[in-house]
């Protein structure tokens, strides 16, 4: 039980879960999970496949709700609200709560209005606060240089990396609290995995930032805490470098000695 | 790895074979559609003259055109397409992005599929019993009504299926948003889809452009100028089916000068549906 007496190590918490566990009709797929997340730090998920760790991550924004057959139990804190509590706003939540996924999903339609969708779903601003919010969104995600002279063009032309930055911009631009990142550079080459890396970097000043990544040195490179996941278990929490340095869990360090997984 | 000689051979023999076969199969059924196109151009080409552009269709032994008939079908088709397209674009659209729970979306695609292999003098003679009989006269709103019907199971089917290529993360990038389900549909996934729902549409008026069992009991046809959708219409199919029966040679040139503009325009409308398909699955 090493994983809960770590998570309470965490002084300020911004998320709690609590006994979370869910379910893909009758397959659990994540057993009593408790962890925190810490404000204004990166929280890595690593695993194996199927271990659970993008189950866990679409649990904060509820993303399963879409689908008829999945459910969560347990308890999810954000800002002393259960977030699973079905009277919770579902859009409310998603505003506080953005998602960047593994493959770059700009819509079909032009940059700027890539960013401005989400935007006008919450605020009405008139154009010149919109076209300040587009480009504060842009240039942190650090892709306002390269598309400033064709906003109006579609983001659906633009190189993997810049999509992917363009939906992180995009993410922003609602100016959430907390930022989910589900393997966002798995699909990218490694000039524009660096590039997202930094990024996250420096996001991490603004926002809550929680990481899936299949990448054990990406979680390394990025992280402030670590999770290790197996089979839907939290088998060891911790900060970063304790986790890679010295694990106190035999499995932990059978998966980031590369000895399994 | 070390393949052995004997095992290689038989699969290249079978290779040969498979080739062999889908190829002259290919050429067999390329055969009688190019035959097709080479009899209709053969004698509708002398027989577009422009009057069929310009003179009405003909007592036998005058001269004259087609024009009563180009303009019908083309009334006909652009107002079924009209009643057609949205409902079949609203249906589709129903089924692939709000239909996943329930019996209802299931039992619709079932009864759009009976509708879609249903023969289309079938749906003439529903027109003519619904409503020709009610009137009392044959019109070309029942034309057009009988074409809607053929429409609406076609831009259903392709409307649902182009939404359901679109990749699921889009739907789910747009709910992380928070946008509420009738937004992601809208601006997200109808505009991802759009290019193959025109596509669909078009390929419906192709369908409809040549049917004439659905016309025949409904909006007949009529030999004069009439552009008043309340009276009996003319109309390409027809005008062919007739003047190609007749024994008046100048009537039969007319028919052949119809099916080869039936034909041009279906064909045209199938390249330009391919041209936009692929436009649009190279920029995503």
């Amino acid at each position: 039980m090493n994983a809960q007496m770590n998570a309470e190590n965490i002084a300020n918490p911004k998320v709690v879960v609590k006994d979370l566990s869910f379910y893909y009709g009758k397959d659990r797929a994540l057993k009593d999970i408790n962890l925190n997340i810490a404000e204004k730090m990166v929280t890595a998920f690593i695993g194996p496949s199927g271990c659970g760790k993008s189950t866990l991550l679409r649990t904060f924004n509820r993303m399963y709700q879409l689908y008829p057959k999945q459910k969560a139990t347990g308890e999810i804190i954000l800002d002393g609200a259960n977030i699973l509590d079905p009277r919770q706003d579902l859009n409310m939540l998603r505003a506080k709560i953005g998602m960047v996924f593994q493959k770059p999903t700009p819509f079909p339609m032009s940059i700027y209005d890539n960013i401005a969708f989400g935007v006008k779903l919450y605020q009405n601003l008139g154009k010149n606060e919109m076209d300040e919010r587009v480009e504060w969104a842009l240039k942190k995600a650090a892709l306002w240089t390269e598309v400033k002279d064709k906003l109006k063009q579609s983001g659906t032309g633009l190189s993997g990396g810049q999509q992917q930055r363009l939906c992180i911009a995009r993410a922003i631009a609602v100016k959430p609290q907390v930022l989910l990142l589900d393997e966002p550079t798995s699909a990218l080459d490694p000039i524009s995995t660096a590039h997202i890396e930094k990024l996250i970097d420096e996001l991490k000043e603004d926002f809550t930032i929680v990481i899936v990544t299949h990448n054990m040195q990406q979680a390394a490179r990025v992280s402030d805490y670590t999770a290790y996941m197996y089979l839907g278990d939290l088998i060891e929490f911790g900060d970063t470098s304790t986790v890679f340095t010295n694990p106190k869990r035999k499995e932990t360090e059978d998966y980031i000695t590369g000895r399994f997984g | 790895m070390n393949m052995m000689p004997s095992l290689y051979t038989r699969r290249r023999i079978t290779n040969a074979v498979g080739l062999t076969v889908s190829l002259l199969a290919m050429a067999f059924g390329l055969f009688w559609l190019i035959w097709i196109l080479w009899t209709l151009l053969v004698h509708g080409l002398p027989a577009l003259a422009p009057v069929v552009f310009s003179e009405m269709t003909p007592p036998p032994g005058s001269a004259g055109g087609l024009l009563n008939a180009i303009v019908g079908s083309l009334m006909m088709s652009v107002v079924g397409v009209m009643i057609g397209t949205p409902i079949g674009i609203l249906a589709g659209t129903y089924l692939a992005e709000f239909g996943q729970r329930g019996w209802l979306a299931p039992v619709t695609r079932f009864i759009n599929d009976v509708l879609l292999s249903a023969p289309s003098i079938v749906i003439g003679l529903f027109v003519y019993e619904v409503y020709v009989v009610h009137v009392k006269h044959f019109s070309g709103w029942a034309g057009a009504l009988a074409l809607a019907i053929i429409v609406i199971p076609i831009v259903i089917r392709t409307t649902e299926n182009m939404l359901r290529l679109v990749p699921s993360t889009l739907r789910e990038a747009a709910a992380a948003l928070g946008a509420p389900q009738w937004k992601i549909v809208n601006f997200v996934t109808l505009r991802a889809a759009r290019a193959g729902i025109i596509t669909g549409v078009m390929l419906a008026i192709a369908r409809i452009s040549g049917e004439t069992a659905p016309l025949l009991f409904t909006a007949l046809n009529n030999q004069f100028w009439s552009s008043d959708m309340d009276q009996p219409m003319a109309n390409l199919p027809v005008v062919i089916f007739q003047f190609a029966m007749s024994p008046y040679e100048d009537w039969q040139n007319l028919a052949w000068a119809g099916a080869l503009l039936i034909t041009l325009s279906v064909l045209t409308l199938n390249i330009l549906a391919r041209v936009l398909f692929r436009q649009s699955a190279t920029s995503h």
